[in-house]
């Protein structure tokens, strides 16, 4: 086996860089992921220097990354948080859907895009970082006030409609026919109520059968598992992403707590590989003239996400003040939007990373400050 | 006294109830076991929470006992949780009750169901490991382990005879 020496040097001083960024960021409680994609920008092609060795690494991590952040995102949530979220907020969610998928799908049309192009860009726009949102909302100490519930509920109903968003994606990026999408979109939707009645009727037995008393052999089992159910399902054209979301949501109780222990260390690092890699895709040369469209579409989608986000907080109960809180906090765009630039690139070509990544730069930026302001 | 149970997802459930000065206390039991506690004073902005305190589940558990409630069965349904068939459960002595005012003894229940009463909730005070002469009064709560119908054997014992 030989050791790469240029490998090591090249990631380890990647890794270095993003923590250097990463802690200063969170010194004045921002999320270090625009400054992930900084990263990605300033090396790799086009930029300041180049990572060669590196970039094998950084494209099979990056795929890793996606399916641990969805997998870990599926752990997170239940089925109850679900039902319940749904029964309450569905209007809510509703309108965040029509208000801000909107603008993305126009910037789309009006960049010349093609139909998954406006479907990525509309994807794009929607939907809020649930990873920025739920630690900012820890961070600025809100988690007790009357708007929050409502937050959180949009979220974990957008992150759903994710499950039913990326097989239509995913199907059209690979050529598909909007006949395709809705096949397997009906069949993700299919295989998401099967996860759910697993979880609630044979969830201890799914537990007893994946848990292991060594978090060494949990890890490998629940990573091993996913991996080859978000592979069937990247085949089946369903969506890798979609696949590991499905296999979190399976798991609850005390191994879902154990796998979230045993695998965040591991999301961690391969969603910074990914957010890297994101960045590494795009040419600052192509990134300049995107970036007033870019400017202007955050501009809009920011004050979309304020009345959506104003309008759920008001069914909530809160007033003017809690209602400002609320909307401004669904500002941060992040992950997942990352997910849908990495996965539709390849089929829409550079302009949708183009202006997409400084789009999500700036709303990652721009939305927890302006988050903090609405006390 | 009303309790508001809010679902906050990916965080864990949030209790909320006004006390008789007008303050709005909420309680934020979060999913790894620990508490937050919030209280709106500011009637500018009814809704924003200020965080009083952290607690985790030991210091919950020891400002609950000064608090006087009892958390006795939240402990055993814990326990009941590693071995698969056992339950935990409270059973409350009517005033209508036939061993209302007689000892414990009297109702043989672990003769009769099989299940265990390990302890005994009165007022503020926990009676745990009561005695075969510990005297039932009305309004006792009696901390039940056993099988599911045990517990209902039991149940149906303190109600009926």
């Amino acid at each position: 086996m030989a050791i790469s020496a240029p490998l090591l040097f090249e990631l380890g001083a990647i890794l270095v860089i993003l923590t250097v960024l990463g802690s200063a960021a969170r010194r004045f409680g921002l999320s270090p992921i625009p400054l992930y994609l900084l990263t990605g920008l300033f090396l790799g092609t086009g930029g300041v220097a180049p990572v060669p060795a590196a970039t094998d690494f950084v494209a099979t991590g990056a795929s890793i990354g996606v399916v641990l952040l969805l997998l870990t995102l599926g752990l997170e949530f239940s089925i109850g948080e679900f039902s319940e979220s749904l029964r309450r907020h569905l209007p809510s969610a509703g309108v965040d859907l029509v208000l801000n998928s909107i603008p993305g799908a126009i910037a789309g049309w009006l960049l010349g895009l093609d139909v998954v192009g406006i479907v990525a860009m509309a994807g794009i726009t929607y939907i809020s970082s649930s990873g920025v949102i739920a630690r900012l909302l820890g961070d600025l100490d809100r988690l007790g006030n009357r708007e929050t519930p409502a937050v959180l509920s949009v979220l974990v109903l957008e992150d759903f409609a994710m499950a039913a968003y990326l097989p239509v994606l995913t199907v059209l990026a690979s050529g598909g026919t909007l006949v395709q999408a809705a096949v397997w979109t009906a069949v993700a939707l299919g295989a998401l109520g099967l996860a759910f009645l697993v979880s609630l009727r044979w969830g201890d037995h799914v537990g007893r059968a994946l848990g292991h008393r060594e978090d060494e052999q949990l890890l490998l089992r629940i990573l091993g598992l996913t991996l080859i159910v978000a592979a069937v399902a990247e085949h089946l054209h369903a969506s890798a992403a979609v696949g590991a979301f499905l296999v979190g949501l399976t798991l609850t109780g005390a191994t879902a707590d154990r796998a979230r222990t045993v695998l965040t260390p591991l999301r961690d690092l391969f969603a910074a590989v990914f957010f890297v890699a994101i960045g590494l895709a795009v040419d600052p040369v192509d990134l300049l003239p995107m970036l007033p469209f870019a400017l202007g579409l955050a501009a809009v989608t920011a004050v979309t996400k304020i009345i959506s986000g104003a309008y759920a907080a008001r069914r909530e109960g809160a007033a003017r003040r809690g209602q400002l809180r609320a909307g401004t906090a669904l500002i941060a765009r992040g992950e997942f939007s990352l997910v849908i630039i990495g996965l539709a690139t390849a089929s829409v070509g550079g302009t949708l990373g183009a202006v997409a990544t400084p789009y999500v730069f700036i709303l990652a930026i721009v939305g927890p400050v302006l988050a903090r302001f609405a006390k | 006294m009303d309790v508001k149970e809010t679902l906050l997802p990916g965080v864990g459930l949030r209790y909320e109830f006004s006390n008789s000065d007008g303050d709005r206390i909420s309680v934020i039991a979060d999913r790894k076991g620990d508490f937050e506690v919030f209280l709106c004073t500011t009637p500018a902005d009814p809704d924003k929470a200020r965080r009083l305190f952290r607690l985790t589940d030991r210091e919950a558990e020891a400002l609950a006992q000064i608090l006087g409630a009892p958390r006795i069965v939240e402990s055993y349904a814990d326990l009941t949780k590693e071995i698969p068939g056992l339950d935990a459960g409270q059973v409350e002595v009517g005033d209508h009750s036939p061993y209302a005012g007689h000892p414990l003894g009297d109702a043989k229940a672990r003769t009769r169901t099989g299940a265990s009463i390990v302890a005994i909730v009165r007022d503020e005070q926990v009676l745990a490991s009561p005695g075969p002469a510990e005297v039932l009064q009305a309004h006792d709560v009696l901390v039940v382990i056993g099988t599911a119908d045990g517990i209902a054997a039991v149940r149906h014992l303190i109600d009926q005879g």
